[in-house]
């Protein structure tokens, strides 16, 4: 089965102080995240310490929004806002920096998915001023 | 300091109770502590030390203290889901180690069966991670799927091996008169069951029940003057396994740290366990645990649980002969407590006779509460016979 985008419902963060920035971002169709200016490693989710080097020197850097399924699942069992939304995949993406996002993959065969296959952001506009980052299988070139 | 020996498991008890809607929460760890302290030769007025989970109501474990009457000089109502019953009895062991109480009574208590208290973050308040992953439709068999699905992708692990740990339970769970699931079931019947998240199917998953359980633990000087066999702590690890930023590795849980603190503490090695009580919310996480616990090595959980390794009385490491979370009980969505007191009941000898381990002397009992693939919390304890 295919699951496509708009099946899903796309509910509005509650936006904190740390993660406003990613936020802001997503409403101009940006993935960013922060890395670590003593460290140089990247962070996934937002926060005020680097969780590497506990370095509280955390710049916002632009994702070039590729990465790779590491893992997902097909569930059944949505709950709150997915609850009704029928089955859909929960994943987790290692992104290009290296981090690993959960999110949902879109636009993706269940029956030929795999671990390893490449994806790209696209974003689902919450009709709140942001959008939830979820991936779809990478366009040819 | 060591806690080894420095404090006794003298009362456990399990609430018979599977579906409660009559009865209310608080009156669920009431009759728990009741009947624990009853098994000890206590009574309520004897405890000095009271230790309690989230699933507590109230202030941490402040309105239960209260409702209880409880006489409390030492109290801790930390958290780590389901894990933290077995962390409690390292802290109340170190906390009468040092002379901070005398008895000590951990509680657990709940009603997820007949409430709808079900979803992760509805108990919880706001998490820092709580608009980047429950966002997503995240789920508590969806993060445990995505472990199963990777470790399958990386060792080759098949669903009919993360089944065998589904039979081996539920061939245990035949003989316990107050298990929920009570009927033998077939690999076959594990992976031809409908899919909850894939690779799990309903039947890799544990039930939902109401009940409860409680521990009475007591100083070495209490435990000779009861007329009860103690079972000895002997050793105690935990550990956080977290994100790391995001770069976590999903098939790798927290025992690796809790479970090698533990063994260290108690002097004894994964070949020394006579009984294994596993937390067991699906059956990947038994397997992980297996692996990172040191029953066997990393990637050969799969293989470890074939030829009833598992069953009670003679496989290689009979575990859960309760029936476990997957076919007795799973109270309050948090299953470490229910790992403690099997482990109790099989070094008194008290188990079923037909899952009764011959001479057992030495037993482990872990927990992994939280969620695989995000943030866990990981506690182990070796326990041992009071004479052993």
């Amino acid at each position: 089965m295919t699951v496509e985008s708009q099946s899903l419902p796309a509910p509005a963060p509650e936006v904190t102080p740390e993660g406003a920035p990613f936020w802001a971002a997503t409403a101009d169709g940006r993935l960013t995240l922060q890395q670590c200016a003593a460290c140089g490693r990247h962070v996934w989710y937002p926060r005020y310490v680097c969780p590497h080097c506990h370095s509280t020197q955390l710049e916002w850097v632009e994702a070039s929004g590729r990465g790779t399924v590491y893992s997902f699942t097909l569930t059944t069992r949505g709950i709150l806002d997915y609850a009704g939304c029928g089955p859909y995949v929960l994943a987790l993406v290692e992104l290009a920096e290296g981090p690993k996002m959960m999110t949902n993959l879109v636009g993706v065969d269940t029956s030929t998915l795999s671990i390893g296959d490449e994806v790209q952001v696209v974003f689902a506009d919450t009709g709140q001023g942001n959008a939830l980052p979820r991936f779809r299988p990478l366009a040819e070139p | 300091m060591s806690i080894k020996r420095k404090a006794y498991i003298a009362g456990a008890y399990e609430h018979p109770g599977r579906e409660l809607p009559d009865t209310s929460i608080p009156q669920i760890h009431a009759e728990v502590a009741i009947g624990a302290l009853a098994d000890a030769g206590l009574s309520l007025s004897d405890v000095d030390g009271y230790f309690s989970g989230g699933d507590a109501p109230g202030l941490g474990g402040l309105a239960m203290a209260d409702y209880l009457g409880l006489r409390v000089r030492y109290m801790d109502s930390s958290d780590m889901g389901g894990s933290v019953y077995l962390s409690h009895v390292g802290h109340a062991a170190a906390a009468i180690a040092a002379g901070k109480c005398n008895v000590a009574l951990v509680t657990l208590g709940g009603r997820p069966r007949t409430t709808k208290l079900r979803a992760p973050g509805q108990l919880m308040g706001s998490p820092p991670e709580s608009d980047y992953e429950p966002i997503f439709g995240m789920n508590v068999s969806a993060v445990y799927a995505m472990a199963a699905a990777r470790h399958m992708h990386e060792f080759g692990t098949t669903s009919e091996q993360l089944a065998e740990i589904k039979v081996a339970a539920s061939v245990h769970a035949q003989y316990n008169e107050h298990a929920l699931l009570r009927n033998v079931v077939t690999v076959a019947d594990v992976v031809n069951s409908p899919f909850v998240s894939s690779p799990l199917h309903r039947l890799d998953c544990c039930v939902v029940t109401d009940g409860g359980g409680a521990l009475v633990l007591v100083s070495p000087e209490i435990a000779r003057r009861l007329d009860r066999h103690c079972v000895a702590v002997l050793g105690h690890g935990e550990a956080i396994e977290h994100t790391a930023g995001g770069f976590q590795d999903i098939t790798v849980t927290g025992a690796v740290r809790s479970g090698a603190d533990a063994f260290a503490e108690a002097g004894v090695r994964p070949g020394d366990i006579d009984y294994a009580g596993i937390y067991d919310s699906f059956t990947i996480t038994v397997l992980l645990a297996l692996e990172d616990l040191g029953f066997c090595a990393k990637g050969e959980g799969g293989k470890f649980v074939l030829d009833g390794a598992l069953h009670a009385p003679h496989g290689r490491l009979p575990f859960n002969t309760d029936g476990g979370s997957l076919c007795n009980n799973h109270p309050a969505n948090r299953g470490g407590m229910t790992k403690i007191i099997e482990a109790v009941r099989q070094l008194r000898g008290e188990a079923h006779p037909a899952v009764q381990v011959p001479n057992c002397e030495l037993a482990l009992a872990h927990g992994t509460g939280g969620w695989l693939s995000t943030r866990m919390g990981n506690a182990t304890l070796v326990l041992g016979r009071e004479d052993a």
